[in-house]
């Protein structure tokens, strides 16, 4: 019993360092991401993401737009226009990490 | 000559031959055939196409090299053997299908989603959103023939246009998203287009259908429950609303993929259509254009497409519901058979006569045939990100 509670505690504590860093989702779950953002912001926005029906999110074309606003565009969406909220499906820490890689331009 | 370097020349020729011919049966084409079995699978990801054989049930080969194929579509020339492939980069690529190439490519905006071929078969019409508007192609040099902005407004801005149907009369029909106008340009004299635009027609049309004679041009609002429909025998009556109010002030859902609307919605005199934000799909009577019932689905539904003698219609859905294909009756107007065919069903194609659909499965990489009478998968195709299906039979329908 007493030997079973030592790896147990040592995972604990490996997940409490881990939520320390969790700015960043879990590598599957980052693919999952990108390929959220290729093919289904992607049909509206373009499978580059070049813009679509929805405006372009190139690197080039956030660039300046501060990222808490375009975090609450995707959580919330945006009345009036076809995009949707999306909180929900995704955590702010999610989306917070999508916005970060749609800024340095690492998914076009 | 001697008998033996005449046996080796005969060797050498005939291993010649069957480099050759191993070369074109690998690839599918070169060898003398019709093509009115043949269709394209849009591979979306990868700029690809894979020009299939809906009589073998295999493909004939893959055609590279054009380029950003997210939301492609194609249009058939007359004779069947070319696809213009629409590309959202503003590609406009013609294939042909029997030699398993590129035609003719060029790149004629930044921005686009989907054309047209003119009823003579001469013109190609792209469908740009930016720059908003129409660029009309001639159909076999693609050489610029029109350029029409789709400009709106006081100071002259540009819209982004979608819907973009041929009509008889060498007219094409589409609609500007951020106008809230539908336009009619009349081609019959090649060069000097005559443009009929009505406004006001609802807030951000998102596509449009035509129906199979070319009459009602009808296009879904995504600003408003209802849709604008365009009689083409009577445009001097104007464009209407129908279904206004079809959510019945209820909060819409959240859209995670907008609804497509083509031209095989119609089954009988009823018109089966997505509604935008319900788990719903429209039924409306032909003629008086009242809503006659509507089907709750599994989800929001993305294409609305009656099997081709209209008996049954089969729906597929929007993300996160997009794993599943439903079955309505057009008689009894209920769901009578749910399919699973994968992750990410984006697009299905029956075939002329309906005896079977394929269906692209994105997530899976496959495309898969089902049997329509048994709902059985009967085949399977391997296919990178595929997207739409365009069959051959297209060639020869109005609106498509």
């Amino acid at each position: 019993m007493r030997r079973a509670e030592r790896p147990l505690l040592m995972l604990f504590s490996l997940l409490l360092l881990a939520g320390a860093h969790a700015q960043e989702p879990a590598a599957a779950r980052r693919d999952a991401l990108v390929h959220l953002l290729r093919h289904d912001c992607g049909s509206c926005h373009g499978l580059t993401l070049a813009g679509g029906l929805g405006p372009p999110l190139t690197a080039r074309a956030l660039d300046g737009k501060p990222a808490a606003a375009l975090e609450a565009t995707i959580l919330y969406g945006r009345p009036g226009t076809p995009m949707p909220p999306w909180h929900g499906m995704l955590s702010a820490a999610e989306v917070r990490w999508m916005v970060h890689v749609l800024k340095n331009g690492s998914v076009q | 000559m001697c008998w033996c370097s005449a046996l080796y020349i005969q060797a050498r020729a005939y291993r010649a031959v069957l480099v050759v011919s191993a070369a074109l049966a690998l690839s599918g084409f070169g060898q003398p055939r019709g093509t009115a079995d043949l269709g394209l699978v849009i591979e979306r990801a990868s700029g690809s196409v894979q020009v299939i054989d809906t009589t073998a049930h295999s493909a004939l080969g893959r055609i590279t090299g054009l380029g950003d194929l997210s939301h492609a579509s194609v249009v058939y020339s007359r004779d069947a053997r070319y696809g213009y492939v629409f590309g959202r980069d503003g590609g406009l690529t013609r294939v042909d299908l029997l030699a398993g190439r590129i035609d003719k490519r060029i790149v004629q905006a930044g921005n686009s989603i989907g054309g047209a071929i003119s009823q003579d078969g001469t013109l190609i019409a792209v469908s740009n959103y930016d720059p908003g508007g129409v660029k009309v192609f001639d159909a076999a040099t693609l050489e610029l023939i029109a350029d029409l902005p789709a400009t709106y407004g006081s100071e002259g801005k540009r819209s982004k246009v979608v819907g973009l149907v041929d009509a008889p009369g060498q007219r094409f029909v589409f609609s500007l998203y951020d106008a809230g106008e539908i336009w009619v340009a009349d081609f019959s004299a090649r060069a000097q287009p005559a443009i009929q635009r009505f406004a006001n027609v609802g807030r951000q049309p998102y596509d449009a259908l035509i129906t199979s004679d070319g009459r009602h041009y009808i296009a879904g609002l995504f600003g408003e429950d209802g849709l604008a429909l365009l009689d083409l025998w009577h445009p001097q009556r104007g464009v209407r609303r129908i279904l206004n109010g079809y959510g019945r002030g209820e909060q819409a859902l959240p859209v995670y993929k907008m609804p497509h609307l083509e031209g095989w919605a119609m089954a009988g005199d009823r018109a089966f259509l997505p509604a935008v934000g319900r788990r719903e799909v429209l039924v409306v009577e032909r003629g008086s254009w009242q809503e006659t019932g509507r089907v709750a689905v599994h989800g929001q539904p993305v294409f609305v497409i009656a099997r081709p003698d209209g008996r049954f219609v089969w729906v597929s859905f929007a993300h996160p519901d997009n794993n599943v294909v439903q079955i309505i009756d057009t008689q009894t107007l209920t769901v009578v058979h749910t399919l699973e065919p994968g992750k990410a069903v984006l697009h299905m194609e029956f075939t002329p006569r309906g005896e079977q659909v394929w269906v692209s499965v994105r997530d899976e990489d496959r495309v898969d045939v089902y049997d329509t009478a048994t709902h059985q998968r009967i085949h399977s195709l391997a296919a990178d990100k595929p997207s739409g299906i365009f069959f051959t039979a297209r060639a020869h329908r109005i609106g498509l």
